[in-house]
């Protein structure tokens, strides 16, 4: 199996103006991902961008890995002109991925913005009864909603600027579960994915409650597989790398330096 | 078809190595390339204690470039040699290990250590601009650099000294003079260029270190330009590095002047480039009609065998 391979694109379909979603079909033998694993994809054919960047994987399918992308800069700009046919170079799958609930904790998942494609994965693999929390800028950012409503568990939708769902950011929204359901406190798995400023009170939340669970962290790459020691984030055993030790960490492991 | 250079008197089996601090310490790539096919892997730089590093974001990426403010984050001496050392071994290859020092008596220490643990060639780190004490400062003062390379060369027996020096001096053959004339058996440049990046949305540096060094095709003119000076100007072997990202690159360090050339960013976008750069130099040669690697070295006299047409 490799980790190193070469992959075609069969499509690349724009979801709104600033999303696509990415359908590959890997021209080697490639290993089976675990939820919250991700990959470094070449973004063009010249050394400008030079670096690959990573992705979480939303989904596969026997012949496909399907990524879903937002264009924040000049890389995913690139990659939104990705036509069909094209060959990119891909690694993966890296990091590691989303350690299960224990059977009597219920999962609650958190994500803000993109964070929803990495947790994606794992609300798929979830048999028990769970929580979704959802929080984006506006309506126009919010993904996978049809996706996330099928899979008929609850969900909770918040939007910056009240454009869906309620309005306000997706930590007031767990203050309020976790108020609303006294029996959360005790027997949750916290799931979350999503900008550092959320990541940051998320942690607070779970520190002043005692509760336990895991988040994924973002951070610049430049190899996605341990060697640059470039993604380094603090922790209680020192810096780890986000690509190797990560991208999921338990979330009273990470030590938040500064503010966001 | 023979591709041995010599490293002083370590010859390689052929001329491409791995760049300090990109290539872990090995078994990072293990899966990605066969280790048995390169001529040496050279480590990230190893400290007397461990270290831990700079705060985050350590890396952000320029024009054909990336800049890093990793700070020399390492295992430390003993673990390297309890845990890493033992698994690059296994390798039918040459392994040097680059060593950074806060002053003379640190590097001392680290090369004593491990000349004895049996490593093939021991790198002095003298360049690395991400650290506030010692560091750079050997690399940019050549009084400092002549007397930390005599002291290291006396405290070695077998180990081969290589010299890695700094691109942030005015003139480049006086150090590698300095550093041949105290002792070092070969020299090796260029270590990052010294940069820096602004966010203009935040306005703060894109680094947390502010500065960083600069790496990758951005910074390869500049060293293929140093080690064309360095290696006319000494007698010892030139190790070229800088921007390599595959065999033509690796040429053309080698006719700058190089003995043989270490690949450092080329290998985070491309985890097999060792080996293919070894391959692609085979091609190469045999198109030229060309059967030592040797008769390439410092070779930029417009006499290329089979004229290209794009002269
Ligand atoms: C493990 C991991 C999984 C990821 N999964 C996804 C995913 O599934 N879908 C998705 O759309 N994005 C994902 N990202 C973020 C994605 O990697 C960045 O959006 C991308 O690298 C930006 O590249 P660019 O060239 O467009 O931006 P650049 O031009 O490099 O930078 C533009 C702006 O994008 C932001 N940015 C750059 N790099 C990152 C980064 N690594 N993380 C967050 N923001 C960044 C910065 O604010 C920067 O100012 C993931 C990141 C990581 C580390
Ligand atoms: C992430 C990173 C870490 C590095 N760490 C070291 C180091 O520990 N010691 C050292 O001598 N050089 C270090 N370097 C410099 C490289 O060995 C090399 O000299 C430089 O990157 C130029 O080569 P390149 O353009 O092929 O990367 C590092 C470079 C990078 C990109
Ligand atoms: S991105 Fe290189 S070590 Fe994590």
């Amino acid at each position: 199996m490799n980790r190193y391979f070469k992959a075609k694109i069969r499509e690349n379909l724009p979801l709104n103006n600033s999303n696509n979603l990415l359908i590959t079909e890997p021209l080697d033998p490639v290993t089976e991902p675990k939820p919250g694993q991700f990959y470094m994809i070449t973004v063009g054919n010249s050394y400008d961008p030079l670096l690959k960047r990573p992705f979480s994987y939303l989904r596969t399918t026997p012949d496909t890995i399907q990524f879903l992308f937002t264009v924040r800069g000049r890389g995913t700009a690139l990659m939104k002109a990705l036509r069909k046919g094209s060959v990119v170079d891909i690694i993966g799958p890296l990091g590691t991925g989303y350690p299960l609930p224990g059977t009597r904790c219920t999962p609650v998942v958190v994500a803000g913005g993109t964070g929803i494609i990495s947790l994606f994965s794992l609300i798929e693999t979830l048999t028990r009864r769970f929580h979704v929390l959802y929080g984006a800028k506006n309506r126009d950012d919010l993904l996978l909603l049809h996706e996330l409503e099928r899979l008929g568990n609850k969900l909770v939708v918040c939007t910056d600027d009240c454009s869906f769902g309620k309005e306000g950011m997706v930590d007031a929204v767990l203050r309020e579960l976790l108020a609303d359901h006294e029996s959360l406190s005790t027997s949750c798995t916290l799931y979350a994915c999503g900008p550092k400023p959320m990541l940051k009170a998320v942690s607070g939340i779970a520190a002043e409650r005692g509760l336990r669970g895991y988040m994924s962290l973002e951070e610049n790459m430049a190899c996605g597989f341990g060697a640059c020691l470039g993604c380094a984030v603090k922790t209680i055993r020192g810096y780890q790398r986000v690509c190797r030790e990560g991208p999921v960490f338990p979330i009273r492991d990470i030590v938040w330096e500064q503010d966001y | 078809m023979d591709l041995t250079v010599h490293i002083g008197r370590l010859p390689l089996k052929n001329p491409v190595m791995t760049a300090s601090g990109t290539f872990g310490y090995g078994e990072e790539y293990a899966e990605f390339v066969d280790l048995n096919l390169l001529g040496a892997v050279v480590v990230k730089g190893i400290s007397l204690n461990p270290k831990e590093g700079n705060p985050s974001p350590r890396i952000c990426e320029t024009p054909c470039g990336m800049m890093n403010a990793i700070g020399l984050q390492n295992v430390g001496l003993k673990k390297f040699l309890k845990e890493k050392l033992p698994y690059l071994r296994q390798f039918d290859t040459r392994v040097v290990v680059n060593i950074l020092g806060n002053t003379i008596q640190e590097y001392v220490r680290l090369a004593k250590a491990l000349d004895g643990a049996g490593v093939d060639a021991i790198e002095l780190n003298v360049s690395c601009p991400n650290v506030k004490k010692g560091g750079i400062l050997f690399g940019t003062d050549l009084r400092a650099l002549a007397r930390l390379v005599t002291r290291v060369k006396q405290s070695v027996s077998s180990t081969v000294l290589i010299t890695k020096l700094s691109p942030n001096v005015s003139s480049i053959p006086g150090f590698a003079k300095a550093a041949e004339d105290a002792g070092s058996d070969a020299l090796s440049l260029i270590n990052t260029i010294p940069a820096m990046a602004i966010n203009i949305e935040t306005w703060k540096p894109k680094l947390a270190n502010v500065t960083g060094g600069l790496s990758g095709p951005a910074i390869r003119p500049v060293a293929v330009r140093m080690v064309w000076e360095a290696s006319r100007a000494v007698s010892i072997p030139v190790i070229g590095v800088g921007g390599i990202m595959h065999a033509d690159d690796a040429i053309e360090f080698m006719l700058a002047g190089a003995s043989a050339i270490q690949i450092g960013t080329g290998n985070f976008l491309n985890p097999g480039a060792t080996a293919q750069a070894v391959s692609g130099i085979v091609t190469y040669l045999e198109r030229k009609g060309i059967s030592n690697i040797r008769e390439i070295i410092g070779r930029v006299d417009g006499t290329a065998p089979h004229n290209n047409t794009d002269d």
